[in-house]
């Protein structure tokens, strides 16, 4: 029996018949190196997962190398230099070191964030190798040229591939017209990956991931003193910034709102037709946020019981899958209508959907509609934060947004006092359906 | 499965796909890393027990300790707990006090396993149906007091079970376990809505299959996989089955399957055992017993000889899918069945259970790689055949044929040379590792319990897999790797792309063709327009 296999099984016991529930009480401090660090203890399980943010998102990628960010977060993971008296690590090493450390750390970007998850035991001897490796994974990546390459053509194949799917060339179409210029509406094709090398990568490296641009949320069965030491090495081998607390990086532009409406019907043999209607939405820091989402709940986002899922599926039996959305971020992301349904039913879906919107954007939604919504997402509160996983979704929200500590436990305040006149005028600032963005990919040919 | 949220949807507006263990798909997801999942099926249920721990052993810890905040003084988390009504239904109970939340569910053991030709997908056209009233709900009145009680709920329907769920605050159990046992008992609506909603069942099949190359593959190599067993069958019905089901169909399947003997509740989560045991007994046991038809086993042929089959689709890359009839898991007694289909898993997991394993290392690395992804799979515990999967996607440049090879080469391999230590204990540390994250999340605790039962497996299976997984000896992965890889038990399916003629495709299923003939002109009246904006 392998020792760490063999110490695990000694261990696993011990938890049992610890206390329960994950502290709302979330707690907030910055390093001297200029971290910030959101903690919610959580002790019932021996284990804990670490969420780190930087401001390194696909939204800063030069528009002649869209998917820079991306590319860099999955090469992050394919092996380590020489540091220090520790040997290079080639990928396989890097991943068998993770494995039998049953612990992981993935790396992933968003439109806005560039995010790292560690999730380990947190018995002593695994976390603190756990979080060792981590710290040169975040510091030392080899950014290998050959596995760049490899991979390169391979993501190139793969969105060949995808650009057959009548889903994919939907969203795709929808994005550009949404988005225009603005880089919410990159892409990463095959020629902008072919421009990016893992020099672009190392400079991304080097000016992206920094203490003291970081924003550390934690829950887990550790203490606030374990977890301010925790980051502290986590954070240690970061490249050094510039010894100022970092200067701002450049602004990014807004999203323009559309000047018109955009209609893209597309021709396409498929089963389906696959429809997505909308606009630019809200930025995240939007004072109608609680009008926009509870709305929103109404409208399209409350799965079986929202209107649009009453009109276009309950009543008529045009789609499986029918729902909107919003997307707030630091700027204003996507507001989504979508369905998929018989190409010679697609005319009388999209009918049906922009109907929905456009009484739902005039009139708002009615006294009971907005009390059943309310009903919903007061009474089920609790059920967003019954898990280390959900309240870390929740708390590196808090971090990146800014949000207030007490955000959590103000929540349903907030939703409660969300009037039938704020999410009508709130959706009347935000949505203008006649400006809407409608793509339509594999309808019955007129 | 049933409905999908729209809440959390990606922005690609592709529907959330199911959990893995209930995905329609049947056999295994396209191209994902489908033994990860079931290796951490396996992790599942109560690592709280002291049995697996050696004595003595004096850690070093951080956890737990130091509590912050409201904590409750009852364990977090306890052994889960099963009785029987007297008309037969079975109860589970999983008290984990962490969240003042529950799941609540609903295990009928009838799936697409249990269908007949002609109606194939019946299992899953009830599981829609039944949120379409009862004697005393109109329709999607189910959702409305489930929403209003705070709660979220859905469905899924495999090959071996349908089950229904309710995530609630669990203040409100109560009342879930009310409507779920009026609708067990009194499920009921007019031709009317089963005639819209069989339209939705028809969007969700072509939404999930006949729009995916790979999904349609599938469902062929399942089909030439399977000839006696109704595990042929997809879970989600043949578009022509769909076509011609009835609303009678749907009511007998119901009927005939939906007995309390052959239900199991699930609870989990804030919850206390003796009130659970109450509340079932109030609301569950007024369901009255009725006897269960009798099963016939339509047990799988022999197979003895290749099949082989092609696909051909309009598509990009190519694809390559192996599939070798296996021994399953029946129960937990040491034949020699039994431990085969063990070691089967540990061999799928030393092929491909984390990064830098076998099929990465050797078949997606390097200048002169064969392929752009590989996997492996082993089914383990089913109601019906299992099978081992090999799959993968050609790189640029190379065959179906020479990725075939390559993937038989790397079992062929461990066959002559066997497995390392090191690669055993790696497996072996991620999958106790995996027993601790999993107690993360009460939902799928519960739903393994649900799956245990379905299966006929004890509530403590989880735990007595693992162990016996950790037995497993390197001697035992090469022989099951000599024994179980020979020609005669495998079934291959290629896809075969076809070019796009345009951005238009060449080909269509006939159902969608004959929809695509047919009446209504296209969406909106100003055709392709420029993109105006900015």
């Amino acid at each position: 029996m392998h020792p760490i296999t063999t110490a695990l099984l000694a261990l696993l016991w011990l938890w049992v018949a610890a206390p329960a529930q994950a502290s709302l009480q979330l707690q907030h401090w910055t390093q001297p190196s200029g971290a910030r660090v959101w903690l919610a203890e959580s002790p019932a399980i021996p284990m804990v997962d670490v969420q780190i943010d930087f401001d390194a998102g696909s939204r800063r990628d030069p528009a002649a190398q869209a998917g820079l960010a991306a590319a860099s977060a999955s090469m992050l993971s394919r092996g380590l230099r020489a540091a220090g008296t520790q040997a290079a690590l080639d990928e396989n090493q890097l991943a068998e070191a993770w494995t039998d450390l049953g612990a992981s750390l993935v790396a992933r970007s968003s439109l806005d964030r560039m995010s790292f998850l560690l999730r380990s035991l947190t018995y002593r001897d695994l976390l603190d190798a756990s979080v060792r490796l981590a710290a040169r994974q975040l510091g030392h990546p080899a950014f290998p040229a050959d596995v760049w390459q490899r991979e390169r053509e391979r993501i190139s194949a793969a969105y060949k591939e995808a650009g057959t799917r009548p889903g994919t060339i939907a969203s795709r179409r929808f994005t550009r017209a949404v988005f225009g210029s603005h880089p919410y509406g990159a892409e990463a094709t095959p020629e902008t990956l072919e421009r990016i090398s893992v020099a672009d990568m190392q400079t991304w490296h080097r000016n992206h991931l920094q203490a003291c641009r970081a924003r550390v949320s934690i829950v887990g069965a550790v203490t606030r003193a374990q977890a301010d030491e925790l980051v502290r090495t986590l954070l240690a081998q970061l490249p050094r910034d510039d010894g100022r607390g970092c200067a701002p990086l450049p602004a990014v532009a807004e999203v323009s709102p559309l000047s018109a409406p955009v209609e893209q019907i597309v021709p396409f043999e498929s089963a389906q037709a696959h429809v997505l209607i909308g606009q630019p939405g809200f930025k995240r820091n939007d004072p109608d946020f609680f009008a926009l989402t509870v709305g929103n709940h109404i409208l399209g986002g409350g799965g079986f019981v929202s209107r649009l899922y009453g009109e276009v599926r309950e009543k008529r039996g045009l789609s499986y899958s029918v729902y909107s959305f919003f997307a707030p971020g630091l700027h204003a992301g996507a507001f989504t209508v979508g369905l998929q349904t018989r190409p010679d039913q697609a005319r009388q879906a999209v009918g049906v959907a922009r109907e929905v919107l456009e009484r739902f954007v005039a009139d708002g939604p009615t006294e009971a509609e907005l009390q059943a919504a309310k009903d919903n997402l007061i009474g089920g509160f609790a059920l967003r934060i019954d898990s280390n996983a959900k309240l870390l979704d929740n708390i590196s929200a808090i971090a990146w947004n800014d949000l207030p500590l007490d955000y959590l436990q103000t929540w349903t305040q907030q939703v409660a006092r969300v009037s039938v006149a704020d999410i009508r005028a709130a959706f009347a600032r935000k949505l203008q359906p006649q400006r809407s963005v409608v793509v339509v990919v594999g309808a019955t040919p007129s | 499965m049933k409905r999908i949220s729209s809440t959390t949807r990606p922005a690609n507006g592709l529907p959330l796909q199911p959990p893995r263990a209930t995905a329609l798909r049947g056999v295994a997801a396209s191209a994902g890393r489908v033994c990860a999942a079931v290796l951490a099926a396996l992790a599942a249920v109560a690592v709280a027990s002291a049995s697996a721990t050696p004595p003595g052993a004096a850690p070093s810890t951080v956890a737990p300790g130091a509590v912050s905040g409201p904590a409750s003084t009852a364990a977090a988390a306890s052994q889960p707990v099963q009785f029987t009504l007297p008309n037969g239904l079975t109860v589970i109970v999983k008290p984990d006090r962490r969240a003042p939340t529950a799941v609540h569910m609903l295990w009928v053991r009838a799936g697409s396993i249990d269908e007949v030709d002609g109606t194939s997908g019946v299992a899953h056209v009830l599981e829609h149906m039944m949120f379409k009233g009862t004697r005393t709900l109109g329709v999607g009145e189910y959702s409305r007091r489930v929403s209003a009680l705070g709660g979220r709920e859905n469905a899924f329907t495999s090959r071996d079970y349908t089950g229904y769920f309710q995530q609630i605050p669990s203040a409100h159990l109560e009342e879930v376990m009310r409507l779920e046992a009026d609708r067990f008992m009194h499920n009921q609506w007019a031709d009317e809505e089963f005639r819209r909603e069989i339209e939705v069942v028809k969007e969700e099949r072509r939404l999930r299959t006949e729009d995916s190359p790979r999904a349609l593959l599938y469902e062929q190599l399942n089909a030439t996989t399977f000839i006696a067993s109704p595990y042929r069958r997809p879970i989600v019905g043949w578009m022509n089955d769909l076509d011609a089901m009835t609303p009678e169909d749907v009511r007998d399947f119901y009927r005939r399957w939906y007995v309390p003997a052959n239900a199991a509740v699930v609870v989990a989560g804030d919850v206390d055992p003796a009130e659970v045991r109450r509340l079932a007994e109030k609301h569950y046991g007024a369901i009255p017993a009725r006897a269960l038809p009798q099963r016939k086993p339509r047990e799988e042929l022999p197979q003895s000889g290749m099949r082989r089959i092609e696909f051909k689709w309009p598509a990009e890359q190519a694809y390559v899918a192996l599939s070798f009839r296996t021994p399953r898991l029946s129960s937990f007694e040491r034949t020699a069945d039994n431990d085969d289909a063990l070691a089967l898993v540990v061999l799928a997991a030393v092929l491909d259970g984390h990064t830098g394993a076998r099929l990465n290392r050797a078949l997606e690395q390097g200048s002169d790689r064969v392929a752009d992804s590989a996997s492996a799979w082993a089914g383990l515990w089913a109601r019906g055949p299992q099978t081992f999967g090999l799959a993968g996607i050609p790189a640029p440049g190379k065959t179906p044929e020479q990725l075939e090879a390559a993937l038989r080469a790397e079992v062929a391999r461990i066959a002559r040379d066997g497995v390392s230590e090191a690669e055993l204990n790696r497996v072996k540390t991620q999958w106790v590792a995996s027993e601790v994250y999993k107690l993360d999340s009460v939902m799928n605790q519960a739903r393994e319990l649900g799956v245990f039962w379905s299966m006929g497996l004890p509530l403590d299976a989880g735990e007595q897999a693992i162990a016996r997984l950790r037995a497993v000896t390197a001697e035992q992965v090469k022989s099951v790797a000599q024994r179980h890889f020979g020609d005669d038990q495998l079934t291959v399916g290629v896809l075969r792309p076809q070019p796009m003629e345009g951005k238009r495709r060449v080909r269509l299923p006939n159902a969608a063709a004959a929809a695509a003939a047919g009446s209504s002109a296209g969406v909106g009246a100003t055709g392709t327009s420029a993109p105006a904006r900015h």
